[in-house]
């Protein structure tokens, strides 16, 4: 499973590198970025799965 | 400033379906279920006042308007009723940009201001704004009433601004009533409103003008300085961006702060839960900026459209209700209910698309702080019985007068 920002619809709303800060960064404009190639593991995938609900511009997707 | 006429007299409203109006006692008192009520029954309403326009309550429709920029021009994103005042610059760059401007200029001016915005620079604040918090409330402690709006809300987002834009903090007043000025006083006629912005120029003037004497490390420098292209910015520009960023930054989260205090002085088991797990404080926030979400915008209609059924007319108005589709029970669960640990919460807060707020990880900064430390002094309040609370009117809602009982 990998996660992954669609950087045409992120407006920046910070939500996921608040809940998520291992799995989620922001650049210098404050947009979210994933940290590394966004694999995400058991431990992990909770976690990247409240930060997708709580994307206001569904940008964010997690994927097989 | 302060003393003109605020009161005109207008026909109340009868039936917010065909002639609303968000001026309106009944709306400005308590607007959730009249939105309702259109929600079920119309889901846009209609008005022919401030020259005509929509008010559309579904989460669904908020959403495709503000991502629909080719129909829906920013041009003007506060409803008045002169919708081209002598003054008036028109898109794609308006007189505030970025949140006058539409695309492709828009991105241009939002990328200018994003940096200062982002979260390393915010974050650097904290103790900055804790320290500010901590001073007003320096000056309510061992009184039994206090008011959480004129006593505090109302004071930390001004010395916050104040100090990014290197304006005299001492000017505070200056810049509420300039806040005043553009928010709420919307519902003057516009020979009356016109000539009040005259000093509001004068004195952005005056402070650009002190910021190219001496130059300082600051945003109004910054702006003044930052090139584009290999372009600096107009003149026009800077102050326009400096109007925004003070009207945008003020009104909007000292609303907040004063609605979430508002909400824990009435409930006194989520002001205890609050207490005893400051863990649950980012989660909190989200819920208070749903629920008591602050601001409504505005768009002009760009051409004759059809929406949902509704013939819209070019430079019809239309209310672009986020607070509204923050209660649309199709797009949250109970969402007429504050759950102050609900975990999914796409709110609509800081608006969608093109335009979603700027000044959201400071906001919300703003707003943590706030109340973190007005419960550390206050872990008991509530509001005084026989007393009103007022709201200020228009598209910021929050609470202006709060009187508080502090209870030991
Ligand atoms: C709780 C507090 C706040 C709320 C609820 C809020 C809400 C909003 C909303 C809904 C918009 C969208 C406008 C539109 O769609 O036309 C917006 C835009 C904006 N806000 Fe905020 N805001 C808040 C605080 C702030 C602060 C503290 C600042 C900066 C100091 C700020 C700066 C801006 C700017 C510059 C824009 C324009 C962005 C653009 O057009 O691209 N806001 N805000
Ligand atoms: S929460 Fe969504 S919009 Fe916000 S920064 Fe993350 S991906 Fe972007």
């Amino acid at each position: 499973m990998k996660v992954r920002i669609d950087p045409e619809i992120c407006q920046g709303q910070g939500r996921c590198f608040s809940i998520a800060p291992g799995i989620f960064d922001f650049d210098d404009l404050g947009s979210g970025v994933v940290i590394g190639d966004g694999t995400l593991t058991n431990d992990t995938i909770e976690l990247a799965r409240l930060a997708q609900s709580n994307c206001p511009e569904h940008a964010i997707f997690i994927e097989e | 400033m302060s003393d003109i006429v605020e009161e005109s007299v207008k026909v109340p409203v009868d039936d917010f379906a065909s002639d609303w109006d968000h001026t309106d006692p009944q709306w400005v008192n308590d607007p959730y279920p009249i939105w309702e009520d259109l929600r079920e029954r119309c889901p846009v309403a209609h008005t022919d006042r401030y020259g005509g326009g929509w008010f559309p309550t579904t989460h669904e429709m908020v959403s495709s308007i503000a991502n629909d920029t080719e129909h829906f021009t920013s041009r003007m994103v506060v409803v008045v009723h002169n919708k081209y005042p002598p003054n008036f610059i028109p898109a794609p760059i308006g007189g505030a940009p970025p949140i006058t401007s539409d695309p492709p200029f828009h991105s241009i001016a939002r990328r200018v201001i994003l940096p200062a915005f982002a979260p390393g620079p915010v974050n650097a604040l904290e103790p900055q704004i804790r320290a500010l918090c901590n001073k007003h409330l320096d000056h309510m402690v061992g009184r039994e009433f206090v008011d959480g709006g004129t006593d505090y809300a109302q004071f930390i987002p001004p010395g916050v601004i104040a100090s990014m834009l290197g304006f005299p903090s001492e000017d505070e007043e200056i810049f509420r009533d300039i806040v005043h000025l553009v928010l709420d006083l919307i519902d003057l006629p516009s020979e009356v409103r016109g000539p009040l912005f005259q000093p509001m120029s004068e004195y952005f003037g005056k402070q650009i003008d002190d910021h190219i004497e001496n130059p300082r490390d600051d945003l109004t420098s910054y702006l003044l300085n930052v090139e584009v292209a290999g372009q600096k910015l107009e003149r026009q520009h800077v102050a326009g961006t400096m109007v925004l960023i003070l009207v945008a930054g003020i009104d909007t989260t000292w609303s907040a702060i004063g609605s979430a205090i508002w909400h824990l002085a009435r409930h006194p088991d989520d002001l205890a839960r609050l207490v005893n797990e400051p863990d649950l404080m980012p989660v909190a926030v989200e819920e208070f900026l749903r629920f008591y979400a602050p601001v409504t915008m505005a768009r002009l209609v760009a051409e004759d459209y059809e929406f949902y059924g509704c013939a819209m007319k070019k430079d019809d108005w239309v209310l672009l209700g986020f607070p509204a589709a923050n209660r649309d029970p199709n797009a949250f669960e109970d969402a007429d209910k504050f759950i102050i640990d609900r975990a999914a919460n796409r709110h609509a807060a800081f608006g969608l698309g093109i335009h979603r707020c700027v000044g959201s990880n400071l906001a919300r900064l703003e707003l943590r702080v706030a109340i973190e430390q007005f419960i550390k002094r206050f872990p008991k309040f509530e509001l005084v019985d026989g007393d009103t609370v007022t709201w200020a009117p228009g598209q910021v809602r929050g609470p202006r007068h709060l009187p508080l009982r502090i209870l030991s």
